[in-house]
């Protein structure tokens, strides 16, 4: 039997989709720890990035977080929130949620900066005040930039959290941690299978939300769906 | 535990060696798998300009490889290529490819028509035209994807640890199995230190070589 059947058969084994360790329960970790992660780190990174792209300021330092994001390695942050805080979901959310928030940042700033200054103009001249202008106007037309931030985040915390595994957590991670600690290599190919499909997933449920969230008007022009302001890749 | 603190000096005055090693295989595994990554990339990079058809496949493939999570790309190949330096290099040069290549592609697009015409004109084939107007007037936008790959290539090396491999992430794992703060954070330290020097010194490099591009970003 070739390696590729046994992974085929460790996938379709009822037994891998049953219990603590089963395959349900492993996704439902994997994805919950990334949507925590995502979502306070959005919760953080895109008022910050918002509003420094709509009143202009710190625009190097919104666009450098991101290059000392991709230098910091995501595995070091892991074991060292793990070593600072113990075991638990909670160090392992709060070093994922690190790692989201650079890409959220830039690309929010980016997309706010590129709101045409004559529209911003003319909802002045319309007689928007500030706030209005902000919500109604200049974040209608960020939504692309900004969903792509959130995307990017998003595909690299999937990632990122394969690695929980590696300090005690739970996610589909565990089945490659633990193939290889066990040296059952059809477990580690099965698992890898999982957690790049679950990245896969992710990126294409977002490019599509993105795309239903894009105002009609925006939706023909130039910008195609897989446009970001920065690439990151941490784990 | 408690007692342990985040660095202690006199571990680190006599682990000097092993963290050396460390860093040196880091920097080996960065200049192999940049290097590598620019060999397949430019060629691909060049296609999809030339062939509009291309475009698409060669960034959706890319781009494909690049949203793999690395641990299961390394687990992928370890089946096949083993707990191995070479399955730590495949690895590291797939997620090159899309930063360099899209770099390439956007380089080569930014090249003005005016200038196109007037090589064509002074009578350039194709080929020359390329090496010697389209590829320099594209190193900017090259340069800038060889910065954003080498700094995530330093950063992604720390996962290859746990294939055996690893540079300074070997000290990252060594802190964790040992419980035990200085490897961790001296090897994170040396991290950032690695990839901020790498930046910088691509950056003096792009200045030097097309002193012209100040400014452009991946």
């Amino acid at each position: 039997m070739t390696f590729l059947m046994q992974c085929a058969r460790w996938l379709t084994d009822p037994a891998h989709w049953q219990g603590p360790d089963g395959i349900p329960i492993r996704l439902a970790q994997h994805v919950q720890l990334s949507a925590e992660a995502v979502a306070l780190g959005a919760l953080i990174a895109l008022p910050i990035g918002i509003l420094l792209g709509h009143f202009g300021r710190f625009g190097n330092l919104a666009i450098n977080i991101s290059n000392v994001g991709r230098a910091i390695p995501s595995f070091a942050i892991l074991v060292i929130a793990f070593q600072a805080f113990g075991l638990g979901d909670t160090p392992i959310i709060l070093a994922l949620t690190a790692l989201a928030i650079p890409p959220m940042v830039t690309n929010s700033y980016v997309a706010l900066r590129e709101v045409d200054a004559d529209i911003k103009e003319a909802a002045r001249g319309m007689g928007y005040r500030e706030l209005a202008q902000l919500v109604r106007v200049e974040l209608p037309l960020a939504v692309p930039l900004i969903m792509a931030g959130i995307r990017t985040s998003a595909v690299q915390v999937v990632a990122t959290a394969t690695l929980a595994a590696i300090v005690a957590g739970g996610g589909l991670g565990r089945y490659i941690v633990d193939g290889f600690a066990t040296q059952i290599y059809t477990k580690v190919f099965a698992g890898a299978l999982l957690v790049a499909l679950l990245a896969l997933a992710t990126e294409l449920s977002l490019a599509a939300l993105q795309r239903a969230l894009t105002p009609r008007g925006l939706r023909s022009l130039n910008a195609p769906a897989s446009r970001r302001a920065t690439s990151f890749k941490t784990a | 535990m408690p007692s342990d603190p985040w660095i202690n000096w006199d571990w680190l005055g006599t682990h000097i060696p092993l963290v050396l090693a460390a860093l040196q295989q880091h920097v080996l595994l960065t200049g192999i798998a940049v290097s590598a990554g620019l060999v397949i990339a430019l060629p691909l990079g060049i296609v999809a300009h030339r062939w509009p058809v291309m475009r698409n496949p060669v960034l959706t493939v890319t781009g494909i490889l690049y949203t793999i999570p690395s641990l299961a790309l390394f687990a992928f190949l370890v089946p096949y290529t083993g707990l191995s330096f070479l399955t730590a290099e495949i690895g590291l040069t797939s997620y090159t490819l899309l930063i360099l290549a899209r770099n390439v592609v956007v380089g080569l697009e930014s090249v003005p028509p005016d200038i196109l015409d007037a090589a064509d004109g002074m009578g350039y084939r194709p080929f020359a035209r390329l090496i010697y107007v389209e590829l320099p007037l594209a190193l900017p936008a090259i340069m800038a994807g060889i910065r954003v790959a080498t700094v995530t290539t330093i950063g992604l090396i720390t996962i290859t640890a746990l294939i055996g491999i690893g540079g300074l992430g070997q000290l990252i794992n060594k802190g964790l199995i040992e419980s035990f703060h200085t490897p961790l954070v001296v090897a994170t330290v040396l991290c950032i230190a690695l990839a901020l020097v790498a930046d910088l010194t691509l950056a003096g490099v792009q200045r030097l070589v097309v002193p012209w591009s100040r400014g452009v970003r991946a």
